[in-house]
């Protein structure tokens, strides 16, 4: 018995554990000098990358509702982000924790607005409407972009659409993006930032509001009968989401000195989405380890660059292979059976 | 089972107001449902026409007629899945017109379905619990921060949802998934979210269908129960008579969108036309 709870908590409480153990392993290698530089540069990027799986899965896995513009909302909070960076850097002189905070808040904030602009009125519609409309909400995103201009004159913000030729000095040049940014993100940040996203999102599940969210996915209609306001939900649901993906591209945004809105396109939210598919629609744990990993390897495989891609592409395969494959599941089940007859004895059972 | 005809033999339809019949010890008292010529067209199709029923405070109610005779589409207009395209319903003395599902249900009417419509990624708890949200509620930052109110709304949710699970001795089921549940389990469990949402009147879709003898009989004892304990009305659509001459105390009789008979169950068991409706036509009429 007691041991069932034990698991129980272990289970619980996985998530932080991997994050916290990976945090460790890291740090001390950093201290050691044993993590080639090549790998450290991408500590920043991976800790985004798993906010943003982790964000689009309470919207795909929780919620149930395809999106298909979560690089839409990161653009919005890493560019935000930068331009509240370097207001707080250039009119008060705030130091750069400040500054990086303020960044992530305005970029969580803003990004959190737009999630509302597009929720109302699409979460109120059945079916696929939302994946539409996020898609077209990424790339509408990325060509305003294009035409904006902002600029900082003294203590005021000046913006524009289409006209470079603004007074003072130019944060954010349209097609051509942020230049000049000071890089002020740090892997600790970025850390917590995990943690953070980690808390909200599990505590959220594990909440009032999340049974809820997941009672109008599994079924719509029984869950108005129970009275459940199902367009509050969802916009609960996609909302928290958005504002999450802005947080993580703030911070995204702090960690390069040039930055277009063409990093942001399609492709982008593609490739999130791929993380939180293979890591299991719905399993916070999987799109960590999914995030990772598969952030991980393309940029470890440049050594090969001719066969990066190819090799990438049949890990993707190989992972729905293996994940979804009866045969090779009990394979593997035998595998692990030669070394406890326990496990092997209860295999038999389920099947 | 002898408490149950005990029950039976005290009542007596009572007029009430005109055309409509309630137990006579719900008179004097504000119905819990009131249709009066309530009806829905789909396209050129008449679903249900003139549909007149009132549903005494604490009276078990039985509503039955061949299949496709509209009974699902009556409890889809009642919980506003459907919006009526003439008449009203009156739920506790308050018009439901323009209402939505949520604001029916919060009204007073809980439901369950024909073909099972529970929360099967979630466990047995958390189903009933989805049934308490609005009778247990804390806040979505509460929920996040786990502030006080989290911890004292998660424990009484447990306390309700334990209580209810054990009117049909489910408790030992609640941390099963509720899709992996056999078929009666199902069922009750329908029932127990339903009651979980506090609701007046109880409608449910055919409770025993799928069920054996053995549990059906348990049911018509368990439905008695929740009327008495949770002094509720209840309103039930079921194929199995045993069931409906049972325990209902009014019945209505529906063909073809139309209300063909009212009364107890000894007089719709005596009445033509329902014997018409299930059977057909006798020969001797047809000359």
């Amino acid at each position: 018995m007691k041991k069932t709870t034990v698991s129980k908590y272990l289970r619980r409480f996985l998530p932080y554990l991997i994050v916290i153990a990976a945090f460790i392993v890291c740090q001390s290698m950093i201290k050691t000098g044993a993590m080639p530089r090549t790998t450290k540069a991408l500590l920043i990027p991976v800790c985004v990358y798993i906010v943003m799986a982790v964000s689009l899965n309470l919207t795909v896995g929780i919620s149930g509702e395809l999106s298909l513009g979560h690089a839409g909302f990161m653009s919005v909070g890493a560019f935000t982000g930068i331009v509240i960076a370097a207001y707080f850097r250039e009119a008060f002189g705030a130091p750069e924790a400040v500054q990086l905070l303020m960044a992530i808040i305005s970029g969580g904030v803003l990004a959190g607005i737009m999630g509302v602009l597009i929720g109302v009125p699409v979460l109120r519609l059945q079916g696929d409407y939302l994946a539409i409309v996020t898609l077209a909400f990424g790339e509408i995103i990325r060509n305003i972009l294009n035409c904006v201009y902002i600029s900082i004159d003294g203590k005021a913000l000046r913006f524009s659409f289409n006209r470079p030729d603004l007074p003072g000095k130019l944060l954010f040049r349209g097609p051509s993006g942020a230049t000049g940014v000071s890089r002020i993100a740090t892997f600790t940040a970025g850390f917590l930032l995990v943690l953070f996203t980690l808390f909200v999102v599990l505590n959220l599940i594990r909440s009032r509001s999340g049974r809820a969210i997941m009672a109008i996915r599994d079924n719509k209609i029984a869950a108005e009968a129970c009275g459940l306001d199902v367009t509050k939900y969802r916009m609960m649901a996609f909302v928290t989401s958005a504002a999450l993906a802005g947080m993580g591209g703030a911070l995204f945004g702090q960690n390069y000195s040039t930055l277009a809105p063409s990093n942001f396109s399609f492709n982008a939210s593609i490739l999130i989405l791929v993380y939180v598919v293979l890591g299991g629609i719905g399993n916070i744990t999987g799109s960590i380890i999914a995030a990772t990993v598969l952030y991980v390897l393309p940029e470890e495989l440049r050594a090969f660059s001719d066969y990066r891609m190819l090799v990438y592409a049949v890990v993707l395969i190989a992972v729905m292979l293996l994940t979804n494959n009866v045969a090779i599941k009990n394979f593997l089940a035998s595998l692990r059976g030669k070394g406890s007859e326990k496990s092997e004895r209860k295999d038999g059972e389920a099947v | 089972m002898s408490e149950k005809v005990k029950r039976k033999s005290n009542t007596k339809m009572v007029p009430f107001p005109s055309r409509s019949i309630v137990p006579e010890r719900d008179v004097g008292k504000r119905p819990v449902l009131e249709c009066s010529h309530l009806g829905i067209d789909f396209g050129g199709l008449r679903a249900v026409d003139d549909f007149n029923l009132t549903i005494g405070e604490t009276e078990i109610a039985g509503l039955i007629g061949p299949n496709g005779a509209g009974k699902t589409t009556v409890f889809n207009l009642l919980t506003k899945v459907y919006q009526p395209t003439s008449g009203t319903v009156m739920v506790n003395g308050i018009d439901t017109a323009g209402m939505n599902t949520v604001q029916a249900n919060k009204l007073g009417l809980a439901r369950t379905f024909q073909n099972i419509r529970l929360f099967n990624q979630m466990s047995v708890e958390d189903n009933v619990r989805i049934g308490l949200h609005n009778q247990i509620p804390y806040s979505m930052f509460s929920g996040i921060l786990r502030l006080p109110p989290y911890w004292s709304g998660e424990r009484r949710q447990h306390e309700k949802a334990m209580e209810l699970l054990s009117i049909f001795h489910m408790e030992n089921l609640a941390e099963e998934k509720a899709g992996s549940l056999p078929y009666g389990a199902q069922r009750r469990l329908e029932i127990v979210r339903a009651l979980a949402t506090n609701p007046r009147l109880l409608l449910l879709d055919e409770p025993a269908a799928g069920m054996n003898p053995k549990e059906t009989e348990e049911l018509m004892d368990n439905i008695i129960r929740i009327r008495d304990q949770f002094k509720i009305a209840v309103l039930l659509i079921e194929h199995d008579m045993n069931l409906v001459m049972g325990i209902c105390e009014g019945i209505c009789v529906l063909n073809f969108g139309k209300i063909i008979a009212k009364g107890t169950a000894d007089e719709i068991q005596q009445n033509p036309e329902v014997i018409e409706a299930y059977l057909g036509r006798q020969k001797e009429d047809e000359k």
